[in-house]
């Protein structure tokens, strides 16, 4: 029996931060000090509130360190771990009552709004030891299913949950098991789409970092249910931490018989290896995924034939993103009218929102669907920093759209996402305040889709393309009006005409922003005028006079002379001089220059 | 595209061993199936950069066409057909990084380094590719150097941070 256990988030995040260092620190102290056998450190996955890493919690106290340094090891072991003190400086300020008692975690703005069923291990358990997956439930979901089910029942309580993909569309996952299990074919395959690439999305990151092994529980699962014996997860390449935990974890589950031959001692057979991806956006397509993991270039491919009739190797094949897969167990073990409970009529169960950008509390939360924007970044993110204004929240990556501040009350779930003209997507979340400009935002969600256009179709390899163009001139000041109404009628051509995914939803972020911030489109034509002092070229930077003291810092820092004036007097920048550097700005330290 | 930097192929006789040996594990491991990415994969961990005499050997092994290599190689992202510098620096374009100002950071270091996305210096010290998500947004706007992670980068800093790889 341990009298304390130290748990270190193990998360790409917190990594970053040097976190394994820090756990390094601890092992190492801990030795030490002779109390190995007491106190257990241990490493998990994402607790989801990466603002604030690197983070640690010691129980039994349940103290909650953040933003931790390797030189504070030496104090938490000194005073909490040896003299019993909680090092109150590096509590989570959240976590430490008005009387300065220690709340529950459960208690804090953060996660008081979560529910966690597909994070319900990750920050809980150390993914590197199958045996705390199972001490959680673990594998009982499988055995349940191989031992009282019939891969009909299987399905059934799976449709009956509703659950529909997290990776982005929705389908709902029972339909898409069903369609597999009624193919007939000797071969039948089970994959798992861990190409994570909406840019600002991470949860499918974390679940395989964090519980590596509820996916590869449901995977077999998913197996039984369509009758196939072989396995693969698509990862991607840059993920090396989540790769390197589901290789331990594959290896774990093959040696306690999980994954191999005759599981449970059925008859049921099912192994599992995992492709690494090498960077292609189109591949997150089920299609183009398929044909990456036959080892070509990952060009998508017309449906149909659907993959649950043709997919893999010409096989019968589902393809389920890792959230969904995560949920499986629990729905298995808890019944699918305790799934169904959660949500709303049309999306049952939870999401996981990777939330970023200019919001306080950046990191994963997991809220039931039917959960407002406000309610996830005001009080679970804790609003914009520094005091800005928030100004629109962009779901679905390149493929979503932005979602303007007076819709803000929207119940989060697939079906409202779609007609306010935003997808769910992976569940990226990215919060924008005042200082954002839209069109730039829509410009650089076209540059990544022109960049990830795998070229296979005119309509998004070239239409894309004419897009992109049509922005720059838009923040260049050059556009007109009429260029405006071009831009969306090719919008509509673009998401007709494109043979996959992510042509058909390329344009969804211009559609999105000339619909909601149109007037700022039209102040950068008609005006020439950025108003939130984003696109350089219409940028003008001015002087107050009434603020100038005449101090000569902007002038002497003029990288090319565009600021002129005498000791004490106001200064000028000249505008045809000016190249926007900003530097002026930054030196200036009474706060007389502006961006107009 | 990256810059064509005239580097004469001076792959070691223990390298294409290497690789050769490697190959032949893989197609034990995936079946003889589907098998390319994972081979260029190795290649690439092997040589650094995937030459045209690497993706030949490839092709040999595989016994499939060279211009099937290249088409795959040219596919995706994490394969270069030429070497890239000493210290790799990525900065995160990511949506939340972007929103933070990564942009800003990017610009700074091809305006110090004097080379673009996708190029590698001319003393091959430095080469800068734009990374998509490398999911530590919380950490937002962010740049690595190989394996250092450098969180919350303003365009100020980086002349600092790649001063410590000067030397």
């Amino acid at each position: 029996m341990f009298r304390s256990h130290i748990l270190v988030c193990g998360g790409t995040g917190c990594t970053s931060g040097n976190s394994m260092k820090i756990y390094d620190a601890l092992v190492d102290r801990i030795q030490k000090e002779g109390l190995e056998k007491e106190v257990h450190v241990t490493k998990t996955g994402c607790f989801g509130l990466c603002a604030y890493g690197p983070i640690m919690i010691v129980y039994p106290e349940g103290a909650f360190y953040s933003q931790v340094k390797v030189e504070d090891v030496d104090e938490i072991v000194n005073e909490h771990i040896i003299k019993g003190r909680i090092v109150t400086r590096l509590l989570y300020k959240e976590t430490v009552g008005e009387d300065g008692t220690i709340k529950a975690l459960n208690d804090t703005n953060f996660y008081k709004k979560q529910h966690r069923v597909a994070l319900r291990n990750c920050g809980v358990i150390n993914p590197e030891k199958i045996e705390e997956y199972i001490a959680y439930d673990g594998y009982e979901a499988l055995g349940k299913v191989l031992t009282e089910m019939t891969p009909q029942d299987v399905i059934d309580v799976i449709s009956k949950s509703g659950l529909r993909g997290r990776g982005g569309a929705g389908f709902p996952t029972g339909r898409k098991w069903q369609f597999a299990k009624n193919s007939v074919g000797d071969k039948k395959y089970v994959c798992c789409n861990a190409d994570e690439g909406d840019p600002g999305a991470f949860m499918d990151r974390s679940i395989l970092e964090g519980d590596p092994h509820a996916v590869i529980e449901a995977m077999a699962i998913a197996a039984y249910a369509i009758g196939s014996d072989q396995g693969y997860i698509y990862v991607r390449a840059e993920y090396p931490i989540a790769v390197q935990r589901l290789t331990i974890a594959i290896k774990q589950a093959r040696e306690y018989g999980l994954l191999g031959k005759n599981i449970f001692g059925t008859k049921f057979c099912f192994d599992l290896d995992i492709r690494l991806g090498a960077g292609a956006f189109v591949c997150g397509e089920e299609t183009a995924l398929m044909t990456s993991i036959e080892g070509h270039r990952g060009e998508p491919r017309p449906r149909p034939p659907f993959p649950a009739v043709k997919g893999l190797f010409g096989k019968p094949t589902i393809l389920n993103n890792v959230e969904t897969y995560a949920n499986i167990p629990q729905i298995i073990l808890k019944g699918a009218d305790w799934f169904a409970s959660m949500g709303t009529e049309k999306s049952r169960g939870t999401k996981v929102f990777a939330l970023g950008g200019k919001i306080h509390n950046t990191g994963l939360v997991e809220i039931p669907m039917g959960t407002t924007m406000r309610e996830i970044i005001y009080d679970i993110g804790g609003g914009c920093p520094n005091g800005k204004k928030f100004k629109a929240a962009q779901t679905g990556g390149p493929s979503g759209g932005c979602i303007p501040a007076h819709l803000i009350d929207t119940p989060i779930d697939y079906d409202n996402l779609i007609a306010i003209g935003s997808m769910m997507g992976s569940g990226g979340l990215i919060v924008m305040d005042e200082d954002n400009c839209m069109v730039d935002i829509a410009k650089f969600f076209l540059e990544f889709t022109v960049d990830e256009s795998c070229g296979k179709c005119t309509a998004c390899r070239i239409g894309t393309k004419r897009l992109y163009e049509m922005l720059c001139k838009v923040t260049d000041g050059t556009a007109t009006m009429e260029d405006l109404d071009k831009m969306e009628e090719l919008c509509y051509y673009i998401k007709e005409n494109s043979l996959c995914g992510l042509g058909q939803t390329a344009p969804n972020p211009v559609l999105s922003t000339l619909h909601y911030f149109r007037d700022e489109y039209e102040a950068h034509v008609r005006d020439k005028r950025c108003p939130a002092g984003v696109c350089k070229k219409l940028l003008r930077y001015q002087i107050v006079a009434d603020k100038c003291k005449g101090c000569t810092l902007c002038a002497r820092n003029c990288p090319v002379g565009a600021i002129t004036g005498t000791v004490k007097e106001p200064h000028v920048i000249d505008p045809n001089k000016c190249i926007k550097c900003g530097v002026c700005m930054e030196k200036c330290r009474f706060g007389a220059i502006i961006k107009a | 595209m990256a810059k064509k930097i005239d580097v004469p192929f001076n792959g070691t006789k223990e390298q294409e061993e290497k690789l050769r040996a490697q190959l032949a594990q893989l197609k034990i491991e995936h079946d003889g199936k589907g098998l390319m990415i994972a081979a260029l994969q190795r290649a690439q961990d092997i040589y650094g950069y995937l030459p045209e005499a690497v993706q030949q050997i490839i092709a040999d092994e595989l016994g499939v066409s060279l211009a099937e290599v290249y088409g795959v190689a040219t596919f995706y992202a994490q394969f270069s057909l030429y070497p890239k510098g000493n210290y790799k620096i990525g900065v995160c374009l990511g949506t939340a990084c972007y929103v933070k100002g990564s942009g800003d950071v990017y610009k700074k270091i091809c305006d110090t380094l004097k080379i673009e996305g996708g190029q590698c210096t001319d003393d091959l010290r430095f080469s800068l590719d734009a990374t998509r998500c490398i999911g530590c947004c919380g950490l937002a706007p962010v740049m690595t150097v190989n394996d250092d992670v450098y969180g919350k980068v303003t365009p100020e800093e980086v002349e600092g941070i790649l001063a410590k790889y000067m030397n």
